[in-house]
């Protein structure tokens, strides 16, 4: 019944957050700068991870694709196959829990930090909502790096596919097939979907992390406990929502 | 004469504000901590509240700031709420916190800059102008560039109350501004106080267990205990106070063969 209650409550704070966060979009021109920032830090820093990633992510899909599609003859399909995984599936939901592990922590614990040491009460005093200072440039960023880096990992994973099709023996796929039976069956509306996706994910990914570390008390222990809970409720969120997002997208 | 910040906001001339606090209550839980609390702050004048440690002192400053709601009674600045945010735009509320809660992230000039800015009150060199005044005021010319972890205590001390200076406001809350400094900073932080209130003609309200700082600079005194009132008046009224609890409070006697805690552990 309480981690109920605790559910509900962080739910409902969230909601809380959202709005006040969004309230104060009409003065986005003045954190342009945090924005950018925040661009940097959350989608450029996370594009070499986000590349090694998701070219052996790309080529294990290939390689598993390849010797299951072997016995059926259909190796032809390994393009489709990894294709459409990574646009649908694969790509939105690597990159996000890459998100809730690189950036969703760091977020949790800079602002867990500053509210236990008094930073957010002081932003308060001087007038500076909270909801505009810290969390409106990070939502507003992952808006606009999201669909970039899945763009990105999509790309690089159907690669590595390639690569693995090209030169791996038994499978021996040439990379003009393999990228003709994806061509095939991708549809705009199919990677449109997977962009809808990442946008949802990474969304709640950095609301769940401002929300988690906004609402920290306590000492220094607390602020390692709200990382902890924030990624972990980061992970369970996009696994959950990948569920009923797909769901409502078949 | 150029005007200040808060005289081009309020189109007027700046004036210190009054503090009215009544019948203020607050609990966390079932724990009271402040009880049926009355106080009239004057425009102007440095008010200090004193009490030992736990006696609720910070709670009352951080109602004052706005910062948490009492579970009765009101705080009125000027008649307004301080917890509207209109009431500390108003009247540039500053508060400095205990610990300095200096921006890590930002420089010392940064820190300062951070409300002129975010508040687009006035042009960047005029902005700049500003923290370099506040910084020369309070001798940190030197340390703009430094980011607050380079700081000792009373640095970043004399930080927060250059961050509230840069503010204008005519209402500044201290809590414990002169706590875990040595004796020569501590004379310091205290002369910085008395000053800013003449010149700057801000009223004050500094929560401390410093009785030096309290006998030295305050127009009037609040002697806080338990989460009641005890006593409000100027130093010369506290010096006769009679109350064993007050006299004990400023003057606690060192008795080895009755240690204090051991009375404590009897009650």
């Amino acid at each position: 019944m309480k981690q109920l209650n605790a559910i509900f409550e962080g739910l409902g704070s969230a909601i809380l957050l959202t709005t006040r966060a969004f309230a104060t979009l009409p003065s986005a021109p003045r954190i342009i700068k945090r924005v950018v920032e925040q661009v940097f830090y959350g989608g450029y820093g996370s594009l070499p991870i986000i590349s090694i990633l998701s070219f052996f992510i790309g080529a294990v899909l290939a390689l598993q694709s390849g010797i299951s599609l072997q016995n059926f003859g259909a190796k032809q399909l390994i393009g489709t196959l990894v294709g459409e995984s990574l646009v649908r599936e694969l790509g939105p939901v690597m990159v996000a829990i890459l998100l809730a592990g690189r950036v969703g922590s760091a977020t949790t614990a800079e602002l867990a930090s500053m509210k236990v040491y008094q930073e957010v009460d002081a932003l308060v005093t001087m007038n500076i909502p909270p909801e505009r200072f810290l969390v409106l440039p990070r939502l507003l960023a992952v808006l606009l790096y999201m669909p970039v880096l899945t763009i990105i990992a999509i790309v690089i994973g159907w690669l590595g596919g390639a690569v693995i099709c090209n030169y791996v023996t038994f499978i021996g796929v040439e990379p003009a097939q393999y990228f003709q039976s994806m061509k095939q069956f991708l549809t705009t509306h199919k990677m449109v979907d997977g962009l809808v996706k990442s946008e949802i994910f990474g969304f709640c990914v950095i609301l769940i992390a401002c929300n988690t570390g906004l609402r920290t008390r306590g000492g220094p222990r607390e602020i390692g406990h709200a990382v902890t809970r924030a990624v972990v409720f980061a992970l369970i969120t996009i696994l959950v929502l990948d569920y009923f997002i797909t769901k409502a997208q078949a | 004469m150029k005007k200040t910040i808060i005289q081009e906001r309020s189109g007027g001339d700046r004036k210190p504000v009054g503090v009215e606090v009544i019948g203020l209550s607050k609990s966390f839980g079932s724990q009271s901590v402040l009880r049926e609390i009355n106080l009239s702050i004057h425009p102007g004048e440095i008010f200090v509240i004193m009490g030992p440690s736990g006696s609720g002192k910070s709670v009352l400053l951080r109602q004052m700031a706005g910062l948490d709601l009492p579970s009765a009674g009101s705080i009125q600045i000027d008649g307004h709420d301080p917890a509207n945010p209109d009431t500390r735009d108003r009247f540039a509320l500053a508060l400095v916190f205990q610990a300095g809660a200096l921006f890590n992230s930002l420089s010392v000039y940064d820190n300062l800059a951070l409300y002129p800015l975010e508040h687009r009150l006035c042009p960047k060199n005029e902005i700049r102008e500003r923290v370099l005044r506040a910084l020369k005021i309070l001798s940190l010319e030197n340390a703009a560039k430094k980011f607050p972890s380079e700081l000792s205590g009373g640095m970043k001390k004399r930080v927060a109350i250059a961050r509230a200076l840069v503010m204008e406001p005519q209402l500044l809350l201290y809590d414990e501004p002169t706590s875990e400094l040595d004796p020569v900073m501590s004379a310091t932080i205290t002369e910085i106080i008395a000053t800013l209130k003449n010149e700057f003609k801000v009223t004050s309200v500094v929560v401390s267990h410093d009785r030096d700082l309290a006998l030295t600079i305050a127009d009037r005194v609040a002697i806080l205990m338990r989460g009641k009132l005890l006593f409000v008046g100027t130093p010369a009224e506290l010096r006769k106070a009679t109350d064993p609890a007050i006299t004990d409070f400023l003057n606690p006697q060192i008795d080895l063969k009755k240690p204090r805690y051991l009375q404590l552990e009897a009650s």
